[in-house]
């Protein structure tokens, strides 16, 4: 492993004005060049930016892809959604594991080589994927993790792998007037100088559009709240943190379309009188930055952004922050705490995002796809828009389509299709269930397979996952617990603590521990979550449960034990630090934490004593 | 109901309030307890802890951090909100190491009193039992983090008060904790001293003066004697104090 050369630091410190702004820029380098920002790195960092040393230790530790230990030469991720666990991903880890001779999220002994798992890193209709140093690996297979292997173990260096390993496919399956139309760079920038900034406005809140990041907010409304608010300055955040499982129809756009994001962020940096405009883009995507950064730079030579844009008295630039991992950071007032050089905690609202973002100053975030379809709606009109989709969800949404599916990608859909449509063209046969808008979302099953995507029935950000007969619902709902357990910011009681119970919940459910009563206990946790917490993760982190506890009962009545009670303290987990210590793993080693009919605990099959 | 009517209704009570203020300073001033742990007048409100959530005009929100409009419908003290605020704070002694009868704290702790004030007389939910660190390196000060709630309130008695940055957060989730900062992590290698605001502002017993703990026997203690709805102010007293 390279040593740590401080002169390199200085240099990456420099190129970052030694700005406590940029402190999570900062260290998502030193963590790449070094593969972990080590105590002594950190506290340097910290007096050369000029900020408390516990800020840049939180920081460290908040983000999944940043350490406090250095990871070694080769840090590999594997993608963990439940689509890639339908592909075989345990069999990866496992062939990982062997031929690397590492155990999952410990370093290997040389120190050369880490791996884990990690949240869905939106390559879901080629999983299961994984990153290595960053760099995507898609469709694994046993004999490709193998080489993978291979290579690592000879020491040879990413640069020197077969470059196809690391194409990303995208696969366009249905193109609708978003994917279907090419436009020149700088043309809907022409027509809103025409038409001037307020009548540009205006024309976006004839075309009814709504944020298509989730929530659906009108966008329009959100940029006259922030046009109008006084400020020293305004900013436009494009949110490209995609983090909903599930979820890889940005992806597609900032590879295809990054010229319509952008000039969508310009547009609305011309409706709100903004010079500086931020793009956001998750970790898992940072092989994307070469590309943007080129598009970012094409566009300025074509006088598309900077100084004078198109000769007009308006200037504006757009800087690519990475982020560093950490699903929260998706919700808008979290990626802006992330943009200042903070922990990713959302913040206290009111004041809301579009008065007090970035800096406390007038902010614009929206989605990805929110941006293109501005671009859009200057460049064709809102009445082009408005053509398609429902009278309260104008236009159309792009789908990213996973699962046991024949055929995985990206659907560009008017508001208003149903289900049922969706399934046949992709190729869903015996499905079981569909999970609409990632594991905040909703869990329907066929008899609601009439339902439309659209903010007043089905709402979606874009993941759309598919699960036929052959699926085990409850280890999808699992996968989802875990996934909310694991992204947790920690701010808030009820969902620091909740999502840890519900964890432990389903997984006394999956071993055959839980009685009748847990089932009733979910019911009023979960909503004492969902009532108490701070943001839309804590809100909606039950959702899986609810949704299929209402749905699909009989599936948890069929795992409960007839007992009416089982002790929640776990004894064989207690026991892990002392097999751990006597390197003991056997069944003896082992307690089955089950009860006889009087009550007693009884050992695990083969185990045989009695306590 | 015109422009200068400054009043709204909590429980059912028409309460005055100034503009500006926020739910929990409005209900304070009238004399109303809602239960608060990460709340302290002194400094801004963080909203993290949960337990002063209220129903505002029939949907959930924290009364320390929503200002006050004219009109407001408030629920606080309900058996719905009761029921909830109870699972909120067996949440918070399951998620740590809270053994109140060896606490030097008990009787003086906020996290105990509000439990005794929504009725907790179990856990409920299975113990964590999570493995932190104790820090008892400061030769007048103790930071046991079993006990801590990440209320954040000694890191913001650190910066607003003593303006000296002791104390911040680190990690994510349910490995959220406090860190101190020097460079050994150590609060003995910090600046912080027995005569920092921050020294006295912990509503529980994870960050405590020592030597003092057995001044005032248990029995005798602030919330022994009283509910915390009618004990104010929260603050402990200082040894000076002491009888
Ligand atoms: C936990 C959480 C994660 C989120 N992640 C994303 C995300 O990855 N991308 C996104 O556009 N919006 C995300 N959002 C929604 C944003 O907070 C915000 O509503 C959105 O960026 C607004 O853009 P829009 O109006 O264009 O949809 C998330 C919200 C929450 C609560
Ligand atoms: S709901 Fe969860 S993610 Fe959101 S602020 Fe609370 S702890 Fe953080
Ligand atoms: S040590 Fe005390 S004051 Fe500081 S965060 Fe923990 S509980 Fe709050
Ligand atoms: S007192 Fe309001 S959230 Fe803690």
């Amino acid at each position: 492993m390279q040593a740590v050369d401080y002169r390199q630091i200085n240099r990456i410190l420099d190129e970052h004005r030694r700005d406590p702004l940029r402190l999570v820029q900062i260290l998502v380098r030193i963590q790449h060049d070094y593969g972990g920002c080590p105590p002594a790195v950190r506290d340097y960092i910290a007096k050369a930016v000029n900020v408390p040393q516990a800020q840049v230790h939180g920081v460290v530790e908040f983000y999944h892809f940043l350490s406090p230990e250095r990871l070694g030469d080769y840090r590999i991720y594997l993608s963990d959604n439940i689509t890639d666990r339908m592909l075989g991903n345990e069999r990866i880890m496992a062939v990982l594991q062997q031929d690397l001779q590492v155990r999952r999220g410990q370093p290997r002994a040389d120190g050369r080589v880490h791996l884990d798992y990690t949240s869905c890193t939106g390559l879901c209709d080629q999983g299961p994927a994984l990153l290595v140093n960053g760099r995507p690996i898609t469709r694994l297979t046993p004999a490709l993790a193998g080489e993978i292997a291979e290579r690592i173990n000879a020491a040879e260096p990413l640069d020197a792998w077969p470059a196809h390993w690391f194409q990303v496919e995208e696969s366009l399956r249905l193109a609708g007037p978003v994917l279907a139309a090419r436009s020149e760079p700088g043309r809907a920038l022409q027509a809103a100088f025409q038409q001037g900034p307020e009548r540009l406005l205006k024309e976006i809140d004839r075309s009814g559009l709504r944020g298509r990041g989730g929530a659906g907010f009108r966008t329009a409304l959100k940029w006259r709240v922030s046009r109008d608010a006084p400020g020293k300055a305004h900013y436009v955040v494009c949110n490209a943190d995609e983090g909903e499982p599930g979820t890889f129809k940005d992806r597609t756009l900032l590879t295809r379309f990054a010229d319509e994001v952008f000039e969508g962020m310009t547009l609305g940096a011309y409706v709100i009188g903004a010079e500086q405009g931020f793009l956001y883009l998750r970790a898992e995507y940072g092989w994307l930055y070469p590309h943007l950064v080129a598009v970012l730079a094409r566009r300025r030579a074509e006088h598309l952004l900077g100084h004078q844009i198109l000769g007009h008295d308006f200037n504006f630039d757009i800087d690519i922050h990475l982020g560093a991992g950490a699903y929260v950071a998706g919700e808008e007032s979290a990626l802006i705490e992330s943009l200042e050089g903070q922990r990713a905690v959302p913040r206290t609202r009111p004041p809301y995002t579009a008065t007090h973002g970035y800096l406390h100053q007038p902010t614009i975030c929206n989605n990805v796809e929110t941006f293109v379809k501005t671009t859009l709606i200057a460049r064709n009109g809102a009445d082009w828009f408005l053509a398609s989709g429902t009278r309260h969800s104008p236009g159309t949404k792009l789908l990213s389509v996973s699962g046991d599916v024949a055929r995985p990608g990206i659907y560009e859909y008017p508001f208003g299709v149903s289900v049922q449509t969706i399934l046949d063209a992709c190729g869903a046969t015996d499905t079981q269930a569909v999970q609409v808008g990632g594991p905040s979302g909703t869990c329907i099953t066929p008899l609601e397979f009439g339902r439309a995507i659209s903010f007043e029935d089905l709402s979606t950000g874009g993941s759309f996952m598919v699960f036929n007969r052959s699926r085990d619902m409850l280890a999808v709902v699992q996968n989802f617990t875990h996934f909310f357990a694991g992204e947790s910011c920690g701010f808030c009681t009820p969902c620091r603590v909740g999502t840890q119970l519900l964890r432990q919940s389903i997984d006394k459910i999956m071993a055959g521990h839980a009685s009748a009563r847990e089932l009733a206990d979910i019911a009023e946790t979960a909503s004492t979550i969902r009532s108490m917490s701070h943001c839309g993760l804590g809100q909606t982190c039950a959702n899986p449960l609810l949704d299929t506890l209402q749905r699909m009962r009989p599936l948890y009545e069929s795992r409960l034990t007839s007992l009416d009670f089982v002790p929640g303290f776990d004894l064989d987990g207690a026991l892990a630090p002392a097999r751990e210590l006597s390197r003991r793993d056997d069944a003896a080693a082992h307690l089955g934490q089950r009860c006889d009919e009087l009550g007693c605990i009884v050992n695990s099959e083969g185990a045989g004593a009695r306590r | 109901m015109n422009g200068n009517d400054f009043t709204f209704v909590l429980d059912g009570e028409n309460i005055r309030f100034e503009p500006g203020q926020t739910i929990m300073e409005a209900a304070t001033q009238a004399g109303i307890y809602i239960p608060h742990l990460c709340y302290h007048a002194d400094y801004r409100p963080r909203g993290s802890c949960k337990l002063c959530t209220v129903k505002i005009n029939g949907r959930f929100g924290s009364a320390c951090t929503m200002p006050v409009q004219p009109g407001m419908q408030i629920d606080n003290d309900t058996d719905e909100l009761t029921a909830m605020r109870r699972r909120l704070v067996q949440m918070l002694f399951v998620e740590g190491n809270h053994y109140c009868p060896h606490c030097e704290k008990s009787g003086n702790c906020q996290l105990q009193a509000v439990a005794y004030h929504v009725g907790m007389t179990d856990s409920h939910y299975p113990h964590f039992y999570p493995l932190r660190q104790l820090d008892a390196s400061h030769p007048d000060m103790l930071l046991d983090r079993d006990r801590c709630i990440a209320c954040e309130l000694c890191v913001r008695a650190s910066l607003e008060s003593d303006g000296k940055a002791v104390f911040g957060l680190a990690g994510r989730g349910s490995r959220t904790r406090v860190v101190v900062n020097s460079e050994s992590g150590l609060l003995g290698d910090s600046d912080f001293s027995a005569d920092d605001v921050a020294a006295r502002i912990c509503p529980t017993g994870a960050l405590i003066p020592k030597r003092e703990a057995y001044l005032r026997p248990i029995g005798a203690r602030q919330y022994d004697l009283r509910d915390i709805a009618h004990n104010a102010p929260p603050d402990p007293p200082s040894p000076e104090q002491m009888p």
